[in-house]
């Protein structure tokens, strides 16, 4: 090398000897920037406080957001609004940290090739969703999404219901034993508005939406699940309630 | 092959012993996943898994049968990195494919999307995209470059006996796996690190094993000093390896089920994985490529490296900015302001570094300027550093709140991310690939320097469209979504927004379409250099000593 100085410096002598030197070097120096970013978010008020009315999904909401990851719906819907004018005249409320408290993993997403979903719930109807997902083109004529006809015949697989409750609360999810242990019956019972679980399903899970969503009550279907997940999202806090200049929501 | 300096190879055969007993424990889980998995996608990948591991029992009792270990007596060991050059052409190839299936996807909808092949739309496509192109593609450059690199830096023959062969066959493995996964719906439904849980253990094994090779392989040297590209490899290795664990930290619902829980949620989550997702750019595509830049730029032009000083402050400052930047993933959301300022700040001092090692690649050709006209393989590598420049400069600037307003959530981060890539990774991989061709399989040259030249110019006009079309079509996206009318309300709905784009996303898939055509031309005329008579070419390049370190 052209500017080698000729007495060994302090790197050649030290990092550039030792392989282990280096690597040790090398982890010190990347963990600093994380340990402070990250580490602060775990006890931190704004990042873990709680707000009212945000609950666990219940089964069948839960069952849907697993199709959301499955199709990638993350890869075009964010679900996140910014605090910024246009974002909340044309989307809601800005998100809250506590409004993804629950989700394993957060779908908060990076592009909007469609728009953002986190306060889709209640803007259309449950026939809306269906016929949209089915064949985006024949409600929103210019969309470019692709089509989900498939998930109005694909029965939803819910036999590890149980076990997903169980690892959520594991995790501190605040299920309690009596939600894992109906969580089969409560699936079955959101999709049901005459069913005999609807007060114990309400109860635990206020404001849950119990109907059928796609139009089919002979089976339970992903779209079923789907709607259901879609139907929920930004709609658990009552922001006519909810007050951002509350001294405990500042931040 | 074999000469004075040839060293007996030597094996205890503890390699082989380990290695089978990784895939017969392997075929012991994934027969019990087959048998016992608790969804459809989970029996598959266990039926894969169990032909993977027999497959690999297979290979491993094959080296130590009577015939069948063939081993190079040279002393370097050069077949691994053959099979990762080949592998590293194949890859791209199928990942920048899908990237154009998918740019025509956007552009077309009504003829690329097909309602009976649910499995081939955008959603699950395009991880496959990204990860073939980042993990397989780039990941197999980084590693066949490294085995490259490490050996001649050190003047020692790769460590392990079996074990780089492992680390190639796992990853490709881990490729097969994790690509399977996502066309069958398999998903962490986290960018970048969509492969699940299994997956994921299976590449933290591989991970270790390849950092073992190296660090083994680095012990060995009769070198006093090592090289600055094998810095930039071991920081590549060893952060990925802290990235990989921490962000999939995830709790599986059924030992035999595909699906797996995070263990941060939300806006724990979300750093975490922005946290990684910015340093797989930080580490994976800049800290590792650098190491490529580092060894093959000096060497094509035959100058040292511009300014040994330079290297030393930007690679320690590289890789401790790097680190800080996650946040501005997540500017004016529901992560806390001061983490978004901190994010914000680094990623505007990250500029210099990453400048200091773009000014070290280009100065490096100082006295051998000439070659920009007379090699194309030089002017891939320039072009290559330009645009590490370019982008380096972009992403500072994205990075700043104001802009990250307008910018995020539109096209111009995938433009920024692809002058980056494509620029950046592509062409320094490319470069590299055709430096050690030659080398590797001993030919005086390419079989066709006219095949690089055409490669160079479909690449860079590729290019140019897909960056030229992506930085308008996000600009106006992001203005129109905030453009109001003189009453005072939202100008646009959003599907206008949506419409306006159709013109950029055909310029879009045309640029990637040229692009993929430069990496075919390649692959061909890599095949006619390992199979063909190339006694006559124009891409003569000097040989390279069996044993003399690179400086």
């Amino acid at each position: 090398m052209a500017d080698t100085p000729q007495k060994p410096s302090f790197h050649q002598k030290f990092f550039e000897k030792n392989s282990l030197i280096l690597t040790l070097g090398v982890v010190v120096t990347i963990s600093i920037g994380g340990i402070v970013e990250i580490a602060p978010l775990f006890y931190l008020n704004s990042t873990i406080e709680e707000v009212e009315g945000v609950r666990p999904y219940t089964p069948l909401e839960l069952m849907g957001r697993q199709i959301y990851m499955r199709e990638g719906c993350y890869n075009c819907h964010s679900q996140m609004i910014r605090p910024l004018r246009d974002e909340v005249e044309r989307y809601g409320h800005y998100s809250l940290a506590a409004e993804s408290m629950y989700d394993r993993p957060f779908q908060w997403g990076s592009k909007r090739t469609g728009p953002d979903l986190a306060r889709v719930g209640g803007r259309y109807s449950d026939e809306w969703h269906r016929d949209h997902l089915i064949h985006p083109q024949s409600v929103v004529p210019e969309s470019i999404m692709p089509p989900y006809a498939f998930l109005q015949d694909a029965v939803l697989d819910y036999s590890t219901i149980t076990a997903h409750l169980r690892v959520n609360q594991f995790l501190g999810v605040p299920y309690s034993d009596e939600a894992v242990e109906n969580a089969v019956a409560d699936l079955e019972a959101q999709v049901d508005e005459f069913s005999s679980g609807y007060d114990d399903l309400i109860a635990r899970y206020p404001g849950a939406q119990i109907r059928n969503f796609d139009g089919n009550a002979e089976v339970i279907t992903e779209m079923d699940a789907l709607i259901a997940y879609l139907q929920v999202l930004g709609t658990m806090v009552d922001f006519s309630t909810y007050s951002p200049d509350a001294e405990a929501n500042q931040r | 092959m074999s000469q004075a300096t040839a060293m007996p190879v030597k094996s205890s055969g503890l390699d082989g012993m380990l290695i089978g007993l990784i895939c017969i424990l392997g075929a012991f889980w994934s027969l019990m996943a087959a048998a016992r998995g608790v969804d459809p996608q989970m029996v598959a990948h266990g039926w894969l898994m169990l032909g993977g591991f027999i497959i690999g029992l297979v290979l491993v009792v094959n080296a130590y049968s009577a015939n069948g270990r063939v081993e190079e007596t040279g002393l370097y060991h050069d077949n691994v990195i053959k099979a990762g050059a080949i592998a590293t052409m194949f890859w791209a190839v199928v990942g920048l494919l899908v990237g154009v299936v998918i740019a025509l996807q956007l552009a077309w909808p009504n003829i690329f999307y097909f309602e009976q092949f649910g499995f081939l739309n955008f959603g699950r496509l395009r991880p496959l995209h990204t990860s073939a192109v980042i993990f397989a593609f780039g990941g197999n450059a980084l590693i066949a470059t490294s085995f490259y690199v490490v050996q001649r830096t050190s003047r020692a023959r790769l460590a392990g006996g079996l074990w780089p062969w492992f680390v190639f066959w796992g990853y490709q493995f881990f490729i097969v796996i994790a690509a399977s996964g996502y066309v069958m719906g398999v998903t962490q439904a986290q960018e970048y690190a969509e492969p699940e849980w299994y997956a994921d253990i299976w590449l933290t094994l591989v991970w270790v094993a390849y950092l073992m090779v190296f660090l083994g392989t680095l012990w060995k040297r009769k070198e006093p000093h090592i090289y600055v590209a094998n810095w930039f490899y071991l920081a590549f290795i060893v952060t990925i390896a802290v990235l990989h664990l921490v962000n999939n930290l995830s709790i599986p619902v059924d030992p035999f089920g595909s699906f797996s829980y995070r263990v941060f949620s939300g806006v724990q989550n979300a750093l975490t994985q922005w946290w990684y997702g910015h340093n797989a750019v930080g580490f994976f595509l800049t800290a590792g490529f650098l190491g490529i830049m580092y060894y093959f730029i000096p060497k094509r032009v035959e100058r040292p490296v511009y300014s040994y000083r330079l290297s030393i402050v930007h690679f320690w400052t590289l890789i401790f900015i790097y680190i800080w930047a996650g946040p501005h993933h997540l500017h004016y959301t529901a992560l806390p302001e001061w983490a978004q300022t901190l994010g914000m700040t680094f990623s505007v001092m990250l500029w210099m570094p990453s400048w200091g090692g773009m000014i070290n690649g280009l100065m490096t050709l100082s006295g051998a300027w000439d070659k920009l006209r007379t090699d194309p393989v030089v002017r891939m590598m320039v072009v290559s550093v330009a645009f590490y420049g370019m982008s380096t400069f972009e992403g500072p600037l994205m990075s700043i709140r104001a802009v990250n307003a307008l910018s995020h959530y539109t096209d111009w981060t995938i433009g920024h991310v692809h002058s980056g890539a494509l620029g950046w990774v592509g062409m320094i991989s490319f470069g590299a690939i055709y430096c050690m061709g030659p080398w590797l399989w001993k030919k005086k040259g390419m079989w066709s320097r006219a095949l690089i030249e055409w490669h160079f110019w479909l690449a860079t006009l590729g290019i140019l469209l897909y960056i030229a079309a992506m930085w308008p079509s996000g600009i106006t996206q992001g203005l129109m979504w905030r453009a109001y009318n003189d009453l005072g309300f939202l100008e646009y709905s959003f599907i206008e927004t949506v419409e306006a784009m159709h013109p950029y996303y055909i310029i879009r898939a045309g640029g990637g379409l040229l692009f993929l055509a430069g990496a075919i031309l390649m692959a061909f005329n890599m095949y006619k250099t390992i199979t063909g008579d190339v006694s006559e070419t124009e891409d003569e390049v000097t040989p390279q000593p069996r044993a003399i370190p690179a400086e």
